[in-house]
């Protein structure tokens, strides 16, 4: 469905006096098939969103090529266009002055599409993204989790085999975004659509895509399904929150013994590692620890997260970056 | 996508939303009513002095240039929320061709320009204006020419800049000495006293032709040179703001 091979887009800006250029995406190979549910992660400022606006032909790429929907981007931007949803994250109606349904319509009608048909399949989405109701509202009026699948229902209006979503849930209440991904999900489950999605959030990726692309500085880092970008991170963490901070060398003594490669990491008053299993060790080295002398205020296990992942990619964790 | 369609689709949207919260057409309107109702009775002991004999027809015409240049130059205001709201990029990934988001928008501009002056003029004439139905009709045309070429000059520093606060300064800068070196409110020539040195600078305002032709106009004088030139500098301005509009609109944004 998309086939990009070293994409990249430079800007120009000013540092003072100084021109400098900045390379916001600076090369990405990627590959999504047909019926792919894709996320694109990194954090703010990683080129997620440049990308997207390239492969959207809303942002002409300086180096690269990419077909996507079977169309090259630089030569049939049209047939790119003709093919594909794209939901921003800025939305894609008017706030007011205009009828949630009236947007749908217009829009349709931009592809060239019959208007009686447009409203037809504008009307059956507003069923599908529970928005039943709300035809004649003006947007203003919707809540953030009703205007974002307003967008989404806009960029279907005609269709698309494709669909791109930038930062579908941003600023969405817990329960808008769990909604919201069901009807992502859905998309895919009921249609056979193509999603591409950007998102700064781990368990976003982790509960709706296929695969994973992680982009950091402009250059993908990795591209795998969660569970195996997961699996590259060796093991579980132990945090060990101490209850007298002086009995951090004791402690890490302690953890070391069962970490891999015997590494640990002390901050603080908190001293944690990674195990291959924290089931099966975590009873002795409670013991271990006992017989050490040293009180815990708490003890904390988690599993890997795809956040454990950026940071292992990266250096750095994606809350930080 | 054809193109008449799509500028049609952009067009009526933009319409529809205007004649929803028509307090904008109002308020549009407003500034040139005061200046009508409040300024205009001082000029008419003065009709003589200013080389008519009918002030309205020397005055309205003033009002034309300004509602056709303050109207459509801040028409970019709308564009800059409707980016941050989505809308322009939502139109840009559309097989729509991208000049058509433009024209849509300029003629939905040059509508509008259109009734507000139709409106003016029926109001001045409540005031007393008298003179050339024909010629004032043809006055009405070249204020929504010049409000197009304003209108689609604004949206491409708008689409450029995306934001008021830049929009602003540069408008007003560029709208206030320009309607005051129009000779708006007082014929700036020399045979009415105006000084050397503000007639050699009023010379170069192209919009000072315009009002010019716009008088001679409203008086009936419709095939003399000074409305020959006010439709030439019109049409250049069209010309002049599409071409940058055009431009702007098809670059990447």
């Amino acid at each position: 469905m998309i086939h990009a091979r070293g994409l990249a887009r430079t800007f120009d800006t000013r540092r003072g006096r100084e021109r400098v250029q900045v390379e916001a995406v600076k090369g990405v190979d990627l590959d999504v098939e047909a019926g792919e549910i894709v996320g694109f992660l990194g954090p703010n400022g990683a080129g997620k969103t440049t990308t997207l606006r390239m492969l959207t032909t809303l942002l002409t790429p300086t180096h690269g090529t990419a077909t996507v929907a079977g169309h090259d981007l630089k030569s049939d931007p049209v047939g790119v266009r003709r093919s594909i949803g794209y939901v921003s994250q800025s939305g894609s109606t008017a706030m007011s002055g205009v009828k949630a349904g009236e947007e749908i319509v217009d829009h349709g009608a931009m592809y060239g599409l019959d208007r009686a048909r447009v409203e037809a399949r504008g009307r059956e989405l507003f069923e599908q993204l529970d928005l039943d109701g709300l035809w004649q509202r003006e947007p203003k009026t919707l809540s953030g989790g009703q205007r974002r699948r307003l967008d989404i229902a806009m960029g279907l209006v005609h269709d698309p085999g494709l669909v791109f979503l930038d930062e579908p849930t941003t600023g969405l209440d817990p329960q808008a975004r769990a909604n919201l991904w069901t009807h992502i999900a859905a998309l895919r489950d009921r249609l056979g659509t193509t999603v591409f999605l950007t998102t700064h959030y781990l368990d976003e990726a982790d509960a709706l895509c296929d695969r994973v692309l992680v982009i950091d500085h402009g250059e993908i880092v990795a591209s795998d399904t969660p569970d195996a970008l997961k699996r590259q991170v060796a093991g579980d963490l132990i945090e060990l929150v101490l209850g007298d901070p002086s009995h951090v060398s004791l402690a890490a003594q302690q953890l070391a013994r069962i970490t891999s490669d015997a590494a640990t990491d002390v901050n603080g008053g908190v001293v944690s590692g990674r195990v291959a299993s924290a089931g099966t060790e975590l009873p002795g080295l409670l013991r271990s620890l006992d017989a050490a002398g040293v009180a815990l205020a708490s003890i904390e296990v988690r599993r890997p997260t795809l956040d454990d992942v950026f940071l292992t990619m990266t250096g750095r964790s994606l809350r930080d970056a | 996508m054809n193109a008449i369609a799509a500028t049609g689709i952009v067009y009526r949207r933009q319409l529809r939303q205007n004649l929803r919260n028509p307090v904008w057409i109002i308020i549009g309107l407003a500034q040139p009513i005061l200046y009508l109702v409040l300024f205009g009775p001082l000029l008419k002991p003065l009709a003589a002095h200013l080389g008519t004999t009918n002030a309205y027809t020397f005055f309205v015409p003033g009002l034309l240039l300004q509602l056709g240049l303050f109207g459509a130059l801040f028409a970019g205001f709308g564009l800059v929320s409707e980016w941050r709201e989505g809308v322009v990029e939502a139109e840009r990934v559309t097989p729509a061709p991208r000049t058509t988001l433009l024209l849509g928008r300029v003629l939905r501009d040059v509508s509008l320009v259109g009734v507000q002056s139709v409106i003016l003029i029926a109001l001045a004439f409540a005031f007393g204006l008298r003179g050339s139905i024909g010629g004032m009709l043809l006055g009405v045309v070249i204020t929504m020419l010049l409000g197009g070429a304003c209108s689609a000059a604004s949206y491409a520093l708008a689409l450029s800049t995306k934001s008021e606060d830049a929009l602003a300064p540069i408008l007003n800068s560029i709208a206030l000495p320009v309607m005051l070196l129009s000779g708006i409110m007082l014929p700036i020539s020399t045979a009415t006293g105006a000084p050397q040195w503000l007639v050699v600078v009023s010379n170069v305002i192209p919009t000072k032709y315009i009002v010019n032709g716009l008088r001679t106009s409203f008086t009936g004088d419709v095939f003399t040179g000074p409305t020959m030139w006010a439709v030439f500098w019109a049409v250049v301005f069209v010309i002049a703001g599409l071409w940058i509009g055009t431009r702007t609109f098809r670059r990447d944004a």
